[in-house]
């Protein structure tokens, strides 16, 4: 099957969008999610896998005219920690601004909103996200009931990109290189927690103002 | 009660204290603090950085040929200034020098950023302190076109037909009640001074900027590898040169791509010509009485220099750097980020400390100290946790304090373009005085460098110029790429020293970066192969810190002071002055916002 005809039964591209900050605990879920996934399935074309990280309009060209786009962020649901949650359609930019957690959604909120302005939105939208456990270990990784949910996210990503657009990526035969080809492997997850400075050279902590805020 | 400070402004704190909190439009965090006399002039300014910032400590004990990944990361801005800075100090510490190829890819992608940058920083979070959109629903789109015609008569786009479809779509938009862009401004406010077709006109070219911005960091894809997040590499560019080469995916930099590079660097420098730098001058020219805001930029500015034509020639940098200290332009001090005596960071009003006895010493970014240290004064009002007012006396800011020999300086494009001036740069003496008769032909004023340039609306258009300077400076370097690689030059990496068996045992570099918003500095310091230190001085660390040792005010502070407000339950002014510096606190301090709305909110006292 080519590309073109991929496309066909779809519709067009269907973007996966990892997005948050890696340098702040569970901030970093989407990315890790999308990292995970790049690492074990081979996604063909029209199908995309980014790590969006915390940019916001350096992705409005990878974002205009989508037939759908899956985005994967750590939001404050205000659910239990570390518990996974879907939302579809207009709520989810309702969602990614009402419950923002960090400077990189209220952004996101304006990417979306611009590309509906100038006629560009994409056509279906869906939102995975974890309920974070704590966002003030800076430096830090995700925590391990959030890591715990990685795995699940991304199998809800797979069943979505299945139910919604017909599109079933095959397991990849070998291991991935580090990174997965969607970062630099020197922020790949594992190398990225392994080579932290410990919490006498580094310290960890956030200003008390917003830790009260965030309950964390 | 009043005070004077040794950089000569008066604050006088007596007055209604008014508190925004968190300024929005920008990048991370911040709050100001202002007191207003009787008749609501600015008299007092507290520039407070709500976040810790701690990028150096989770550097540490890293390998310094991965720390440019990090950096990366910091914020969504000016990501890509922060990965040349960490590839140009290691470099710096290790003596490596780069290909001529590097060397003019590295320059291309800085300045497309910084284009990009400025763009979006006017139209997307600055113009709206000026253009009122919902007053564009009201304009007649054949007036639009008459003004359009007449401010810029080489842009394609002007027609009244045009300018009616842009309204219909925003009418459009705006009845269908989204949570939009245009959502909670100051609609109503006295302030907004553009009668309604000049409003359409910016709003229109607001949507053009960005189906226009998308464009141009297509380059940063092609040369960077990927986009978000190009590549760098310590020693050189991560892209191989392969002129003949076809487009197979990840296949080398060939002939075809290089010629859509060209062709979106003419695009970029049309658009500098007929679309941002006529709005700035047509906007400027309404508000020709607003010349508040200059502040510290009246008298300290400082740059470190960039964008030479010869690698490593200070001499040849195409914005020279430099330090103008009591408004002299007459003279211009040399800047050496390596002296310990010129700049250093103050933490007495920051919240952090250097030790024992050593509250009130700067520290040069070499033997820089980032421990964090949360107190409030005993003049603050509130809780640890929910501060109301700050206390200015003592500790108040997660910003350090940076100084030039003891002197608080503005940075950033006005800066740079005060100093171009001042040391008479043909390009840019030429730009400022083509804009300033423009400015004062449509204005009606006579308005000279000294008085237009150190103000609010002048930092804005020292961006525009900027720009447009850099889509100039672009063209020479595609150039200068092109003639290189036809020589035969296809080199793109030195990896001579990759290996970490060829490093001395200590090391220490700096790397310096035109940055969008100032000079921008990593200092690294490498032992055994790691990185043992790492300090960024960056510009909204110069513009946005809190006040030093001997009480002298930093730019932010300074830009608001004497600021009368329209109303002062909406800062609207206020908001004005500082988004024109396009503050970026999350890496000033760091990313991390709170779930506040995104209406500032503003308590007045």
């Amino acid at each position: 099957m080519t590309a073109e005809q991929a496309a066909g039964q779809t519709g067009g591209r269907v973007l996966v969008l990892g997005i948050g900050n890696i340098l702040w605990a569970d901030e970093g879920f989407g990315v890790r999610v999308v990292e995970y996934l790049a690492a074990r399935h081979d996604f063909p074309a029209p199908v995309e896998l980014m790590d969006g990280g915390t940019q916001g309009l350096y992705l409005l060209p990878h974002l205009e005219d989508l037939a759908g786009l899956v985005i994967v962020d750590a939001i404050d649901f205000g659910l239990p920690p570390a518990t996974l949650h879907q939302v579809h359609g207009a709520d989810v930019p309702a969602t990614i601004g009402a419950r923002k957690m960090s400077l990189h959604q209220t952004g996101f909120q304006e990417v979306l909103a611009l590309l509906d302005l100038r006629g560009h939105a994409p056509r279906r939208v869906s939102l995975i996200g974890v309920q974070p456990v704590t966002m003030q270990d800076y430096g830090g990784g995700l925590t391990e009931r959030v890591a715990a949910q990685v795995a699940p996210a991304a199998q809800a990503v797979l069943d979505l990109l299945a139910r919604e657009y017909g599109v079933r990526p095959l397991p990849l035969a070998g291991p991935a290189d580090m990174g997965a080809g969607l970062m630099t492997p020197a922020v790949a997850r594992a190398p990225y927690e392994a080579g932290r400075p410990d919490e006498q050279a580094a310290c960890r902590h956030g200003d008390e103002r917003l830790l009260a805020r965030l309950g964390a | 009660m009043t005070i004077q400070t040794p950089n000569g402004f008066s604050l006088d704190n007596a007055g209604r204290r008014i508190v925004v909190d968190p300024i929005t439009r920008i990048e991370g965090h911040m709050r100001v603090e202002v007191n207003v006399d009787a008749q609501n002039v600015i008299r007092n300014a507290v520039s407070t950085g709500t976040m810790w910032r701690g990028l150096e400590v989770i550097l540490k004990g890293r390998d310094p040929r991965d720390a440019w990944a990090f950096v990366e990361r910091i914020c969504g801005v000016c990501t890509g200034c922060h990965a040349l800075a960490s590839v140009r100090a290691v470099e710096d510490a290790l003596d490596i020098r780069i290909p001529t190829n590097a060397f003019l890819i590295r320059q291309i992608m800085a300045k497309v950023l910084a284009w990009h940058d400025h763009v979006v920083h006017f139209y997307h979070l600055h113009a709206l302190d000026w253009v009122n959109p919902v007053n564009a629903l009201k304009a007649d789109p054949r007036a639009t076109s008459a003004l359009q015609q007449s401010v810029s008569p080489d842009h394609p786009k002007s027609s009244p037909g045009y300018f009616r479809d842009v309204q219909n779509r925003l009418k459009k938009f705006v009845e269908s009640g989204q949570l939009g862009i245009f959502k909670n401004g100051y609609w109503d406010n006295a302030s907004y001074l553009l009668p309604p077709e000049a409003d359409l006109m910016a709003v229109t070219h607001y949507l053009e900027a960005l189906d226009f911005q998308k464009e141009i960091v297509k380059i940063h894809t092609i040369l960077g590898g990927k986009n978000p997040h190009p590549n760098y590499m310590v020693g050189g560019v991560p892209c191989a040169i392969n002129i003949d080469g076809d487009m197979a995916a990840g296949a080398p930099l060939n002939m075809e791509r290089l010629n859509f590079i060209q062709q979106k660097i003419q695009d970029a420098f049309e658009f500098s010509k007929n679309v941002y730098l006529p709005d700035v001058l047509a906007i400027a020219s309404y508000y020709k009485g607003w010349l508040y805001g200059g502040g510290l930029a009246a008298s300290n500015l400082m740059d470190y220099g960039d964008y030479p034509t010869v690698q490593g020639d200070k001499s040849t940098d195409r914005l020279p750097g430099g330090a103008i200290i009591g408004g002299n332009w007459n003279e211009i001090h040399p800047v050496d980020p390596r002296d310990p005596q010129q700049v250093q960071e103050f933490v007495t009003h920051s919240w952090y400390e250097y030790g024992k006895g050593r509250e009130d010493v700067g520290l040069h970014p070499w033997d820089g100290v980032t421990d964090p240290h949360y107190a409030l004064g005993a003049g603050a009002k509130g809780t640890r946790t929910n501060i109301v007012e700050v206390d200015e006396n003592a500790k108040y800011s997660w910003v350090k304090a940076p100084r030039w020999r003891g002197h608080a300086c503005e940075v950033g494009p006005l800066a740079r373009y005060i100093l171009a001036y001042a040391k008479g740069v043909p390009y840019v003496k030429a730009q400022v005085d083509d804009a300033l008769g423009r400015f004062n032909s449509l204005a009606g004023t006579a308005l000279t460098p000294q008085q237009a340039l150190p103000t609010t609306i002048g930092r804005t258009l020292a961006r525009a110029l900027e720009a447009h300077y850099c889509a100039q400076q672009l063209l020479d370097d595609y150039d200068a790429l092109i003639t290189n690689i036809r020589n035969g030059d296809l080199a793109t990496a030195n990896v001579s020293k990759w290996d970490p068996s060829t490093w001395p045992k200590e090391a220490k570099g700096v790397g310096i970066v035109a940055a969008p918003r100032g000079g921008l500095g990593h200092w690294i310091r490498i032992r055994d192969g790691r990185i043992e230190n790492y300090q960024c001085v960056v510009p909204s660390t110069w513009n946005g810190g809190p006040r030093d040792a001997r009480g002298n005010i930093g730019a932010f502070e300074a830009s608001l002071l004497g600021t009368p407000m329209s109303n002062p339950e909406q800062p609207v002014e206020i908001l004005r002055t500082l988004h024109s510096f396009d503050p970026c606190m999350a890496c000033a301090t760091h990313v991390m916002a709170p779930d506040g709305e995104e209406l500032a909110r503003v308590t007045v006292r």
